[in-house]
């Protein structure tokens, strides 16, 4: 059964490890944002053997493009992208440490395999529901690749963030179980 | 009885449709979510659907946009043919709507460049659906279109053979692969026939109406009705979580085609419908 859990970044192997898919989290501490340029850029420096401007060891990255800051707001509408796109990248980054991916919709064999094999998991939040979630980023604050726009890496601060586990790091995948259970035909 | 229509207008009306149609989401959707709350099966996907209608809440009263992917700025624009357009081009008139309605409003410029993927920076060029048509007025449609949904539609060229029952197992089949990627609940645009690209705008236009809308032809209303039967048996149901709620309509637009052609194209819609217009 899903049950609640609340979580503050960095996240331990053994935190992740207790996730199963179903569970909501509430994520607490900083999360980092990144997209397609931003993974494709962090993707060649780890190719050319160069450092990152991020620590990325228990840190969870939030693919999201937020819309512009409003005057007096840390941050404008910011929910999730699809996640697909990140796929090539992310292995390489869960090898190096990542310990959460936030997005919406499904990952690849490849991605499932690595959350596996190096203990990470991928959370899911509402796409669409930008102006809710952005009430749960308290301060947002851009640290690499400015020039990328609202494709940028920001750290966000955030509060009870929440997100539901949709793979864990047992290889189980919510959406494959939720089409399961309601599948009619 | 020939009329002036100034740019200046068809600014300002293009600028404040690109914000009107981002911050507010439709009555015909917000009442599809509330409907789809009392039907939905399972616990997450109600859940799912109760943030999308407090989502929709907070966009609306506090002014900011429903999603942070505030789309390409899709433009159907009917004009009369009778209409004089006065002060300049009417094409950039369009782009500098969107231009201002995206800045000025805070949306998220998402257009750029397809091979240096350098973004163009004002959500500029629209993509302009002109038509002409009788009368000496202009109707301007504004439908601004998210990355996610996109990226799962498709169109085919199926033999004549492949039938009715190909065209709904076609579409089927599409929402089942699409999974929770084109942010479910979605709606279901259809374009059957006309040629390769005409097909594609249908399927588009398709998604202009109000959910709820049947095709005034019986027969094309019955395909619609059991494509969105069989969708909602997927078992995909709200961001894909399971549940009965896959597709909240699907609607159909048919045009003759080649006699050798069945051109069909499906365009997904996320949940966040977006589409205002205007007539000047």
């Amino acid at each position: 059964m899903s049950k609640q859990i609340r979580l503050t970044t960095p996240l331990s192997t053994e935190d992740v490890e207790n996730l199963n898919i179903g569970d909501k989290v509430l994520l607490n501490g900083v999360l980092l944002t990144g997209r397609d340029a931003a993974h494709k850029r962090l993707s060649e420096l780890i190719e050319e053997g160069k450092g990152l401007p991020i620590d990325i060891k228990g840190q969870v990255i939030y693919y999201v493009g937020p819309t512009p800051a409003k005057p007096g707001k840390p941050i404008g509408s910011a929910g999730p992208t699809t996640s697909y796109r990140m796929d090539l990248y992310s292995p390489k980054l869960i090898e190096l440490g990542l310990k959460g991916m936030i997005g919406k919709g499904n990952r690849s064999e490849t991605v499932i395999e690595a959350m596996k094999r190096f203990k990470a998991v991928y959370l899911g939040a509402t796409g669409g529901a930008g102006a809710l979630i952005a009430k749960r980023i308290k301060k947002a604050e851009i640290v690499a690749y400015a020039d990328l726009g609202p494709e940028a890496i920001r750290i966000l601060e955030v509060e009870d963030f929440p997100v539901i586990v949709v793979n864990d790091t047992k290889g189980n995948d919510l959406y494959k179980e939720g089409i399961k259970r309601y599948a009619k035909e | 009885m020939m009329r002036e229509i100034s740019t200046k207008e068809i600014i300002k009306v293009v600028r404040n449709l690109c914000i009107d149609a981002n911050y507010n989401l439709g009555d015909d959707v917000l009442y599809a979510f509330n409907q789809a709350v009392e039907k939905e099966d399972s616990g997450t996907g109600r859940e799912v659907l109760r943030e999308l209608v407090e989502n929709a809440r907070i966009a609306r009263e506090e002014k900011v946009p429903l999603c942070q992917d505030c789309g390409l700025a899709v433009v159907f624009i009917e004009i009369g043919q009778d209409v004089h357009i006065t002060g300049g081009d009417l094409r950039e008139a369009i782009n500098e709507g969107v231009r201002q309605g995206y800045t000025e409003g805070y949306l998220r410029k998402s257009a750029c460049n397809p091979i240096t993927r350098k973004n163009t920076g004002d959500n500029t060029p629209a993509i302009l659906h002109l038509q002409i048509v009788p009368g000496n007025k202009m109707k301007i449609i504004f439908a601004p279109k998210g990355g996610g949904s996109e990226n799962m539609s498709r169109v085919d060229m199926l033999t004549p053979a492949a039938g009715i029952e190909g065209i709904k197992d076609f579409v089927v089949k599409r929402v089942k692969d699409s999974g929770s990627n084109p942010c479910p609940p979605t709606i279901i645009g259809i374009g059957v026939g006309g040629t390769f690209e005409r097909s594609a705008i249908l399927a588009k236009k398709a998604l202009l109406r109000s959910i709820g809308d049947r095709n005034p032809d019986p027969e094309l209303a019955k395909i619609e009705e059991e494509i969105l039967a069989r969708i909602n048996k997927l078992g995909i149901g709200p961001m894909g979580y399971g549940g009965d709620t896959t597709s909240l309509d699907v609607f159909l637009e048919i045009e003759p085609c080649h006699i050798a052609s069945l051109p069909v194209a499906v365009n997904m819609q996320c949940h966040a419908a977006r589409h205002k217009e205007a007539v000047i």
